[in-house]
């Protein structure tokens, strides 16, 4: 596997770079993975992408380097130090390095002369592509820039591609891979294809890092998906739109980070209590408040597992990588739909913002879940205690049904009520559903081996970084490592856990968050307590390969 | 149940209190609009007013206090086939709820939002509202209020708002005709009800607003937006009621490039081939 860094300034192309080099390798059947470090701001600061790519997909980043592109001074004197001996750092003349493993490339020059300074970057492209052994033609070239280009661009940048491919060295062996047919997703993407494959039929959000891509690419999809996107005045609005229409019979979501979530706190208890189905994504950034708003975090599941006041049942399920995100996403809706209660997917900037080559998705795998209108025996009533526990669902402007939704405690008919009766058996009618929901829950996957006398938990997008964790402890050491990726949090599912927890002699949390909130969980349901914590909270997600040095060091004598 | 019937629940209201004269216009002018109860949907938010939905049999919702616009207008944007009438506070509407009222003006989904303005907090026993007057004395306001009451009407004719009225609670008929005149307009239609609270506010009581009240001439130009203006800050010694303002604009549906076709999102159901075309753009 490869790893190329690309640097530059906000404003300065990165972003286009980047893109264009995952089509090239993607198109020679690499497998990809690229991550983003973004400041929050439109111009200047320092951004840099990481493509790790090669013939497997990847869960996660590495921090050393093969190669550096580096579009601006503060790339070069930044990231010079994680360059492999035998790596590359291309950059245009203008640059100061004294680095023998520098190459100089009068990229701004070439592309002048082609008659358009712009395709600069597309040089570097070219070069990049010889540099890592790939074969490259003009049709070829042209195939892949016309996904990544406006048609009137593509015959000047396969030129500026060509002639920076003459101009750089073979270095290192290509690698293959069968990604050629895969398509190039983000986490936000790829959940948003799932919320259209569940049937949604009405997305509304306010604006806010690292939710906002969802809104944007759903609203570019809506005319042909045939749904309502709707950009709500606040998180307050979203939440309660989205509960508005799904009880009008329109599939709904909203998604927010943490402070929109804040926000949205109220409303959630009240699809609870009205027992309305609802999808709500908290897509987590470094906190308290702002905190680090381009970057990534865990720290909101402890918050998103008790949000809200007084008791009432919802789902916690956290999405592990770009295939979760799709697949996850249609179960939230089923399980929200199936059991009428608010589901949360909690996902975060990391897996968010990353773009993996996927194959596309089995739309057969998790299907939709779209009951039949509910039989209604004697008169309707929207919350008639049933033998399953779940009340007939119908909606408003049904000839056979009036339905009534109430935040107050309400009887079968949704009525008000204060009675201490009808209050006992709602409670209960409401919160059996969580026993029914523990028998949903899906276990945590398992890496590694059975029977190992370490074992790594964690949750959400730690899974690719867990998984190469394992795989390296294993390959270093004589123990035998595994790890526990949790998706579903709440109801939390605990069987796996518990036989895993027996027979390792060493159980260690790993988190993006300060206080292991994970850890505490797991405590407080079933009193495992952890012995270590290996825990990050400054942005920035953890790799595998710290992963593993902090296991040997920390934690093992 | 016969579909045209709005059968009556209990009250939970003080006696005298305006609400049940708007309770029983909102019925008589559903029945005399002869809309199945099966068609409507009634919005409350919570307080006093917001408990009217409860009262009638047809379908409800009764959300959170502030909160009754956003799922009106989303129930009406999935589901137009239904009638969908909000009935709340001046608390709930004007004061938690004033972010909603802003922005549903300019989204003009076709909803009918009547505002029961007793210009209190009934439900909490009497705290001053967005709208009550300068100088009244509460519980929580013991030297009388110190703002500036908020005028609803004058907020929405400058705010964009394509139907603006103001009705008492004390003149059924004229209410009536207000409201089936709010639910038939194509938009966000807003009628602010003057009501009486008995219990909570002592000055702007059934006397005091019968006696300020006045029906609009009928030389006014519901179009003029400067002469609607000036009826909406006409508030004091009379209070000129009607129809301040009504002009014809495309609503909601009619600008949104799906919707305006007829296009239907309850019931549709999923479509995977959408969703594989999607998925080869990303190829
Ligand atoms: C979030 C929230 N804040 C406060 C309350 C308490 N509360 C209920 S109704 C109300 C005010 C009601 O005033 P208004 O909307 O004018 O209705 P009225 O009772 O006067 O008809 C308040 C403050 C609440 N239920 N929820
Ligand atoms: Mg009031």
């Amino acid at each position: 596997m490869y790893n190329l860094l690309v640097g530059g300034a906000a404003g300065q192309g990165v972003e286009t770079t980047v893109t264009t080099l995952e089509y090239f390798f993607k198109h020679a059947g690499n497998e990809l993975f690229t991550t983003r470090d973004l400041m929050s701001r439109i111009r200047g600061g320092h951004n840099f992408s990481l493509i790790r790519f090669g013939a497997q997909l990847p869960g996660g980043h590495s921090e050393q380097l093969d190669g550096i592109i580096a579009l601006n001074q503060e790339t070069v004197d930044l990231h010079l130090p994680q360059l492999r001996p035998e790596g590359f750092l291309l950059m245009d003349t203008g640059i100061a390095c004294e680095d023998p493993r520098a190459l100089r490339l009068d990229m701004a020059q070439i592309a002048k002369g082609l008659g358009n300074q712009r395709a600069a970057g597309s040089v570097a492209v070219g070069a990049v592509l010889k540099l890592f052994g790939l074969a490259l033609d003009k049709a070829g070239a042209a195939d892949v820039l016309q996904k990544t280009l406006d048609p009137q661009h593509v015959a000047i940048n396969v030129q500026a591609v060509l002639a920076g491919y003459d101009k750089a060295p073979a270095k290192f062996e290509p690698q293959g891979g069968p990604a050629v047919g895969h398509m190039l997703i983000s986490g936000n993407k790829a959940l948003s294809l799932g919320a259209l494959a569940a049937g949604m039929q009405f997305y509304t959000a306010y604006p806010m890092s690292p939710a906002t891509s969802i809104l944007e690419y759903l609203a570019q999809q809506a005319q042909e998906a045939g749904i309502v996107v709707e950009q709500a005045e606040d998180e307050i609005a979203a939440i309660n739109m989205a509960i508005g229409a799904s009880f009008a019979g329109g599939r709904a979501m909203t998604a927010t980070s943490g402070g929109g979530f804040s926000l949205m706190v109220e409303a959630l208890g009240l699809a609870g209590m009205a027992e309305i189905p609802l999808v709500v994504v908290n897509a987590q950034r470094p906190g308290p408040v702002t905190g680090l708003p381009t970057r990534t975090e865990q720290s909101d599941l402890q918050f998103i597992i008790s949000a809200s006041q007084g008791e009432f049942p919802r789902m916690v399920i956290a999405l592990r990588n770009h295939a979760d995100a799709f697949y996850q996403t249609i179960r939230a809706f089923n399980m929200a739909e199936k059991y009428q209660i608010p589901v949360v997917i909690l996902t975060d900037q990391y897996l968010a913002d990353t773009t993996a080559s996927v194959p596309l998705f089995d739309m057969g795998k998790v299907p939709p879940y779209q009951p039949e209108p509910a039989p209604i025996e004697g008169e309707y009533a929207r919350y008639r205690y049933t033998d399953s526990g779940i009340s007939p669902r119908r909606y408003p402007g049904d000839p056979q049904a009036i339905v009534s939704a109430d935040s107050d405690e309400h009887d079968e008919h949704g009525r008000i009520i204060e009675d201490s009766e009808t209050r006992i058996r709602m409670m209960q009618k409401r919160m059996g559903k969580l026993d029914l929901l523990a028998q949903e829950v899906q276990e945590p996957d398992w890496l590694g081996d059975e029977n190992s006398e370490v074992l790594l938990v964690g949750w959400g997008s730690m899974h690719g970084p867990l998984a190469e964790a394992v795989a390296l402890l294993n390959s270093r050491s004589g123990r035998r490592h595994a790890a526990l990726v949790f998706g579903d949090l709440w109801p939390l599912p605990q069987k796996l856990l518990r036989r895993a927890a027996d027979s390792a002699r060493t159980v260690i949390n790993v988190e993006q968050n300060y206080t292991g909130q994970l850890a505490r969980l797991i405590r407080q349901e079933t009193g495992i307590a952890m012995d270590a914590g290996i825990l990050r909270y400054d942005g920035r997600q953890l790799t595998g390969e710290e992963i593993a040095r902090r296991v040997e060091k920390e934690v093992q004598p | 149940m016969n579909s045209t019937a709005y059968v009556k629940h209990e009250t939970a209201w003080c006696p005298g209190c305006g609400n049940f004269s708007i309770l029983d216009t909102l019925k008589s002018t559903l029945e005399k609009m002869g809309l199945d109860p099966h068609d409507v949907l009634l919005v409350g938010g919570i307080g006093q007013a917001a408990k009217t939905p409860q009262y009638l049999n047809t379908n409800t919702f009764c959300g959170l206090h502030g909160r009754a616009l956003p799922p009106a207008v989303a129930a009406k944007i999935v589901n137009p086939g239904l009638t969908v009438i909000i009935n709340t506070g001046d608390g709930d509407s004007y004061g938690e709820g004033g972010n909603h009222f802003l922005h549903n003006i300019r989204r003009n989904v076709d909803v009918a939002h009547f505002v029961h303005d007793n210009q209190v907090y009934g439900l909490t026993k009497g705290q001053a509202s967005p709208t009550t007057m300068e100088g009244m004395a509460t519980g929580a306001q013991p030297e009388g209020s110190m703002n500036s009451p908020f005028n609803p009407v004058l907020l929405a004719l400058a705010a964009g708002a394509g139907f603006v009225a103001r009705s008492f609670s004390g003149r059924p008929e004229h209410l009536q005709a207000m409201m089936e005149r709010a639910i038939r307009y194509k938009g966000y239609a807003l009628v602010d009800i003057l009501q009486n609270c008995v219990s909570f506010n002592k000055l702007n009581t059934f006397a005091w607003y019968n006696s300020r009240v006045q029906e609009i001439d009928v030389s006014h130009d519901p179009t003029d937006l400067m002469a609607a203006m000036r009826l909406a800050m006409t508030f004091g010694d009379q209070i000129p009621i009607g129809v301040l303002y009504e002009q014809e604009g495309p609503d909601y549906h009619a600008r949104h490039s799906l919707l305006q076709t007829g296009h239907k999102l309850v019931g549709r159901g999923n479509d995977p081939a959408m969703v594989e075309r999607l998925m080869r753009r990303m190829v």
